[in-house]
């Protein structure tokens, strides 16, 4: 399955590379201005890039560089994923140019990216959002909708049978087996898991007692298994077992949850997961042209799908010299323009940024300048 | 006094040797230097960890809390993998050197030695996609017929990824290890030695209790603990097989823990502390490592009588 998915990869790389160098070619065409903001940027960008971080955004991450580089002769970036504190830290201590990482910079870390990034220290732009589907393994259901504190309980094993009272009254019509619930959780330390605690703890407080953490609460029964093609293929071979992942990662062998938002159920889909960032709040206290979002998890919005991770690049918002400045614009401008999201949305099934959060986002990155 | 003469004796030879005893000693010297190194790295890495405050650490009760339920989870696993797999690796091994035809042995030690060569990642997938699957059944019985035994309390995990799953891949895993090393201290036994107990009447299966096993006895135990040290460090089989969780008596839950695991599972997202309190995880299993070897090394030096090296 991985080889597959490599070779699909590469595939989308090499078709999505094409059609990039096809838009450079058009790009004195002036509607295409969001589409082709790094091939057509007026200074031409050269050097390496250096980026350290969350590797939920790896698969994206591999398309945008590959597509950077071959739409710029000899502007090149390297990306790690070492995980989201290893980038936070190396961007704070300037060991990288820019860090992937699936939180935005704390107030204290903030204060100290002044040191590396100038006066008004680094930006968090939101780059790469993905929906957390919460999959089962029912074999004669499909469909089901779950509200936060059913989803709690479930996770927390506090639902026996899959026809329990709380599960049925939420699906009068489904017909639900007499099996036994095995939730199934991430084994590692993942994003993914952080972004699913925040979301329960937030949005079923009664119930979800744990704070929100990249590692599965040690006081919790449960089965889990190693990554998201792990926790997939362990609900795909046990009946009754329910689980959370990237909404790419589930195959059409599992059914996936409707969760109630507001007053109805909303399926999962890139739409919804971006209408779910766009009711997110700016965080306080942060410069202008910084796109922290907190996330809010309790939103009543019709048609917001709230159990999202979204994932930032942190980048400063000055850079010692203009070729570097000027690299960090092309690149970023790349990655949230419609090419760059359409290809991660290719490549790593992600939901594409909506088109506010896109212009807000390119206007703070062409805020980026060179040290005075 | 005659090697003295010898090398005496031919200019060339002494040039050679000193270049060779140099090399030795060199390499003697670079284990150590590279032991030592590593040592001084874990506890320098480690330090902050287990200095920091008790609520700092994960799970917020200071290391020792952290810790001692995955020590135990390491054992446990390597316990079962040891109990599974030394009976079958002696019993192979006798097989191979005393009792199968010549080219049957051949080509099972050649096949055994295979084993060794197939990447961990790849048993852990077995394991976690089909062996934990296929055991299930097996689990829900034990815990239907034998859930008074604390071991086998139920209910059984429904995905069958348990502690006594991790140890029968473990026990695969280490199987050639220990069938290797006791087939070849099995066919050092003194011909004369096996001779003399079958012209006293001795059955095969004496001879072998009587002339061969007290022989090997040394070699076996060293041969188990070098799969013993293979079970407790084994990281990515563990780290797919095992549904981990809290510490858990019974085998047939998910629950239970092993250091390796536990490292390559959260080392990749790993930051600050966190990193300390990992490398702290391992420096503890390299003390136990450590421990373990020098155990063996004891029970050897107190067998060494029977040593082939005598």
């Amino acid at each position: 399955m991985k080889a597959s998915r490599i070779g699909r990869n590469s595939a989308i790389a090499v078709i999505a590379a094409g059609a990039l160098a096809l838009t450079a070619c058009g790009s004195d065409n002036a509607t295409n201005t969001a589409q082709s903001a790094a091939p057509s940027s007026s200074v031409k960008v050269t050097g390496t890039l250096t980026g350290i971080g969350s590797s939920a955004q790896g698969a994206a991450m591999d398309v945008w560089k590959t597509n950077f580089a071959s739409a710029n002769q000899g502007a090149n970036v390297q990306y790690s994923p070492d995980g989201s504190g290893a980038g936070r830290k190396a961007i704070l201590d300037g060991s990288a140019q820019f860090a992937g990482s699936d939180a935005y910079l704390s107030d204290a870390e903030l204060a100290s990216s002044k040191d590396k990034c100038g006066a008004d220290g680094a930006l968090n732009i939101p780059v790469y959002v993905s929906p957390i589907a919460v999959a089962f393994n029912l074999p004669d259901v499909k469909e089901l909708k779950l509200d936060a504190p059913t989803v709690a309980k479930i996770f927390r094993g506090q639902v026996a049978k899959w026809n329990d009272p709380a599960i049925a009254a939420l699906n009068p019509d489904a017909k639900l087996p007499d099996l036994k619930v095995t939730p199934v959780n991430r084994s590692d330390d993942s994003g993914t898991t952080s972004n699913f605690t925040d979301y329960l703890a937030a949005a079923a407080p009664e119930v979800w007692t744990d704070k929100a953490a990249g590692i599965w609460p040690a006081s919790l029964k449960g089965e889990n298994a190693k990554g998201t093609s792990g926790v997939v293929k362990t609900v795909t071979d046990t009946p009754g077992a329910v689980t959370y992942a990237d909404d790419s990662a589930v195959s059409g062998k599992l059914g996936i949850a409707q969760i109630k938002v507001g007053g109805s159920f909303t399926k999962i889909s890139a739409d919804a997961a971006a209408k779910a960032v766009d009711a997110g709040k700016p965080v306080d206290g942060r410069n202008a042209s910084d796109l922290s979002i907190k996330l809010d998890r309790k939103t009543t919005v019709e048609g917001a799908y709230p159990i999202v991770l979204v994932s930032f690049h942190v980048v400063c918002t000055t850079y010692p010299t203009q070729a570097t400045a000027d690299l960090v614009k092309a690149f970023e401008s790349y990655v949230v323009s419609d090419a760059g999201q359409k290809a991660a949305a290719d490549a790593a099934k992600s939901a594409p940024l909506s088109k506010t959060l896109q212009d807000k986002a390119l206007k703070s990155i062409e805020s980026i300048k060179v040290k005075a | 006094m005659t090697t003295t003469s010898l090398t005496k004796s031919r200019g060339a030879g002494r040039a050679g040797d000193k270049v060779f005893s140099g090399a030795t000693l060199a390499a003697g010297c670079l284990i150590l230097a590279v032991l030592f190194g590593v040592a001084l790295f874990l506890v320098v890495q480690a330090f902050p960890a287990l200095v920091a405050s008790p609520d700092k650490i994960q799970g917020g009760q200071g290391f020792f809390a952290y810790i001692w339920p995955i020590v135990v989870g390491t054992l446990i696993a390597a316990v079962i993998a040891l109990a599974i797999a030394t009976p079958v690796a002696i019993g192979v091994a006798l097989f191979i050197s005393h009792f199968a035809p010549r080219g049957l042995a051949s080509g099972l030690g050649y096949v055994i030695d295979l084993l060794a060569a197939i990447p961990s990642v790849v048993y852990g997938a077995w394991g976690a996609a089909f062996l934990a699957k296929e055991i299930s059944p097996l689990y829900n019985w034990l815990a239907d017929n034998m859930g008074w035994v604390p071991l086998f309390q139920g209910p059984a995990s429904a995905t069958g990824k348990t502690i006594l799953t991790a140890g029968i891949v473990l026990a695969v895993m280490v199987l050639p290890i220990i069938t290797s090393l006791t087939r070849e201290i099995f066919l050092q036994t003194p011909k004369l030695h096996e001779e003399a107990a079958l012209a006293l009447g001795a059955t095969r299966w004496e001879m072998i209790r009587m002339a061969v096993l007290p022989f090997g006895r040394a070699g076996i135990v060293s041969a188990v603990m070098l799969g013993l040290g293979r079970a407790l460090g084994e990281t990515m089989a563990v780290a797919l097989v095992l549904s981990s969780g809290a510490l858990t008596a019974s085998l047939i839950q998910s629950g239970n823990q092993t250091i390796a695991a536990e490292i390559a599972l959260n080392f990749p997202e790993a930051s600050g502390l966190k990193v300390s309190t990992l490398i702290a995880a391992g420096l503890v299993l390299f003390v136990i490592t450590l421990g373990v070897n020098m155990i063996a090394r004891w029970i050897i030096t107190r067998h060494k009588e029977f040593s082939g090296a005598n």
